[in-house]
């Protein structure tokens, strides 16, 4: 909500500089609030453990994050045109599969990745012709394609397993090797992040996204092409499913039928936490990627201080209705300021 | 089950036979619904009838295995030994089961299935111990004999359990593996699955057991961490485990699941060939790193034959060989010849150690 009236709309645009900048401000820090606890979190373990950081620390701790940061950044642009993608768990075990199938067969590891992109884009396409043209509430239609895709992967995969034997030896030092302390996968992350993140804040379809999610019926009578900004919205989410499907495989070395079950939570839990408001049209692809790297750091966190893991669950759970708390506290006064200075033009105007 | 209601459980089995001969007249002429009922109104079924050690195997039987989850390697392994097994004494095979591996509801569902559909016998995987109690004592009811294989029920609710390996013998042989491998001396810990899981916490029980002969003095067993048999947190509880322990010496991880979770993340780390992995994995899940070196050895019995031990078991109790009795024996083809232990439970065998030189002849 908070980003409501962040679309550039010439109606207010006197005002629109300064609003803006509040704006922009709150959402930053907002963004900052997650970076600040991530640091805290980080630092007190390192200081309870030295070995955290480590060289061997630091990109465990990537590693881990790169293939939740992918999808969530995915479902955040889903989410941010207010829909939710629920199938990308499916999405994630059915490439990888296809990806290990192809290099089990002696095939090539770029081209098993674009496959696994592919595969990933395909169920996009699916999932957002019907989202779109279909009309139907996401939560439901994903649902669908949720077990679809799964029912598939059962009578595709059967009992058959990709075991690390099977994957050439390049590509599985490739989900763990890097330049110094940064994995390859991390670096690919990054790239992927920062050019999605560019393309959502700089350009008109991009910014046609967070449109749609404030007010689907306002965007569509200002000319925002609705199905095919949905459309586009799902394929991104299905793509970076398959693309981290494929690095799932390159990072773990096996997948089976069963590869990305429940996944699809864990991926909106790090949307919710980073701030991407599941009511739409507000929220950063950084923010939901800080929030992937914050939920996958405590589970390295916890084990490393030598806390019991069943407390992890409970401890994502207090983040999650943090995250939303705080978000509502923040949509709030940000409602409130903006009713202040909207009064105020009026009152100037008058006068 | 206390002595003290011994006497009652025998009346109550008395009671049971009754009804039950009571309950194949009534079969025969369709009422089984009724019948179901009068035997619901009386309590647990215990067979009671005397077992014929040199009774004819019975031709035409159906066995169902029920596992634990379809599409699982593990169990289409044991299922399809116990389908080898189960065709070559003329009977017919068929397996049912879920999805999920946590979907204890399906299970019963399958087994009320299998009951109205008259098997003559369910080899079941439990998802949980107690869960199936009630539909499956509805089965035996009706006369469907009940194998537990690799995950047991109570043991009031099956005629026979068997066992992959005794715990005993998988909690000691995976400290010994491991001992070997460190010199008895140093740090270990252990990965396991669900803080929850029965499998496991036996067999760690008997690995901190051993851990107490003077032998491994030298051994100190520092944390049991749990991956939850989830690859990203085993992961990460390997991760943990070595931050935290910087002098640890091996991880035994009597999962297989998490054994292969911890190989792939310790090939793939400094700690590889410097920390130690043994306990229970697939030789085809462990093949890359046994051949790179991350794992010098670990172990497991045989799936297949278990699920063969399990079918043959099935078919001795359906023709009446044995009843599930202890000190019963019967003879399950080549895997030779069984002693149904204490609590109705047949053991299938020492675990098979799989390292570089055998590794190549496994394929499962």
């Amino acid at each position: 909500m908070t980003m409501t009236a962040e679309q550039p709309t010439p109606a207010t645009a006197p005002e629109a500089p300064s609003t803006t900048g509040v704006l922009d401000r709150v959402l930053k820090v907002r963004e900052l609030a997650i970076a600040v606890v991530l640091v805290v979190m980080l630092t007190a373990t390192q200081l309870d453990n030295s070995a955290f950081l480590s060289q061997q620390g630091i990109k465990d701790l990537l590693l881990n994050a790169t293939i939740l940061v992918l999808v969530a950044v995915g479902q955040a642009v889903v989410v941010i045109t207010r829909n939710v993608d629920l199938s990308v768990g499916s999405v994630l075990g059915i490439s990888a599969f296809a990806a290990g199938d192809l290099l089990h067969g002696g095939g090539n590891p770029v081209l098993a990745v674009v496959v696994a992109v592919a595969v990933g884009a395909a169920f996009g396409v699916v999932n957002g012709l019907l989202v779109s043209l279909g009309q139907v509430p996401a939560l439901v239609v994903t649902l669908g394609t949720l077990y679809i895709i799964r029912g598939l992967d059962s009578i595709w995969i059967g009992s058959r397993q990709i075991t690390a034997a099977d994957l050439p030896s390049g590509f599985t030092s490739f989900g763990h090797d890097g330049i110094g302390v940064v994995p390859y996968l991390a670096l690919l992350t990054a790239v992927v992040l920062v050019a999605a993140a560019y393309y959502l804040r700089s350009y008109r379809s991009g910014r046609d996204m967070y449109a749609l999610g404030s007010s689907p019926e306002a965007a569509r009578l200002a000319g925002v092409p609705v199905r095919k900004r949905i459309l586009a919205a799902y394929v991104t989410c299905g793509a970076l499913a398959g693309l981290a499907g494929a690095l799932y495989l390159a990072r773990f070395g096996n997948v089976d039928s069963g590869t990305g079950n429940g996944y699809e939570l864990t991926v909106v839990s790090a949307v919710v936490v980073g701030g991407v408001a599941f009511t739409g049209g507000s929220g950063s692809l950084y923010g939901a990627a800080l929030g992937a790297l914050l939920l996958t750091s405590i589970n390295s966190v916890l084990p490393s201080i030598g806390v019991s893991s069943v407390w992890v669950q409970a401890i994502d759970g207090v983040l999650l209705l943090l995250a939303i708390a705080v978000d509502r506290v923040v949509a709030l006064r940000v409602a409130g300021l903006l009713r202040k200075r909207a009064a105020q033009t009026r009152s100037a105007h008058h006068g | 089950m206390s002595f003290r209601t011994a006497p009652a459980r025998r009346a109550a089995a008395a009671v049971v036979a009754a009804t039950a001969l009571a309950l194949t007249v009534a079969a025969c002429g369709g009422t089984t619904k009724k019948s179901t009922d009068d035997a619901a109104n009386s309590s647990g079924p215990k067979s009671s009838a005397s077992a014929n050690p040199s009774a004819a195997t019975k031709k035409g039987l159906t066995v169902a295995y029920l596992p634990k989850q379809v599409n699982n390697p593990y169990f289409t392994i044991s299922d399809t030994g116990g389908k080898k097994a189960v065709e070559a004494l003329g009977e017919k095979y068929k397996e049912v089961g879920t999805s999920s591996g946590t979907d204890t509801a399906g299970q019963v569902s399958y087994v009320n299935t299998l009951t109205q559909q008259q098997v003559s016998a369910i080899a079941v995987s439990a998802q949980d111990p107690g869960a199936l109690c009630t539909a499956l004592n509805q089965a035996r009811k009706n006369g469907v004999k009940v194998v537990t294989y690799d995950s047991d029920t109570n043991a009031s609710c099956r005629d026979l359990f068997v066992s992959q390996a005794s715990s005993e013998d998988l909690g000691r042989t995976e400290v010994q593996l491991m001992a070997k491998q460190i010199g008895n001396k140093g740090q270990i810990a252990i990965l396991s699955a669900a803080q929850t899981a029965t499998n496991q916490n036996t067999w760690i029980g008997f690995m901190k057991d051993e851990l107490k002969k003077p032998e491994y003095k030298d051994i100190q067993l520092v944390k049991v961490a749990y991956g939850n048999d989830d690859a990203q947190t085993s992961f990460q509880q390997t991760q943990g485990l070595l931050q935290q322990y910087p002098n640890l010496k091996g991880i035994i991880s009597p999962t297989t699941v998490g054994i292969k979770a911890a190989a792939q993340y310790l090939s793939g780390s400094r700690y590889k060939g410097k920390v130690q992995l043994t306990g229970l994995g697939t030789p085809n899940d462990m093949r890359a790193y046994v051949n790179n070196g991350t794992v010098q050895a670990f172990e497991l019995w045989d799936p297949a034959k278990l699920g063969a031990l399990a079918g043959y078991a099935a078919v001795a109790l359906a023709s009446g060989q044995i009843t599930g009795a202890s000190g019963q024996t019967f003879t399950a083809g080549d895997l030779g010849s069984f002693t149904v232990g204490q609590d109705s439970v047949v053991v299938l065998g020492k675990p098979t150690v799989f390292d570089k030189s055998n590794i190549g002849q496994f394929n499962f």
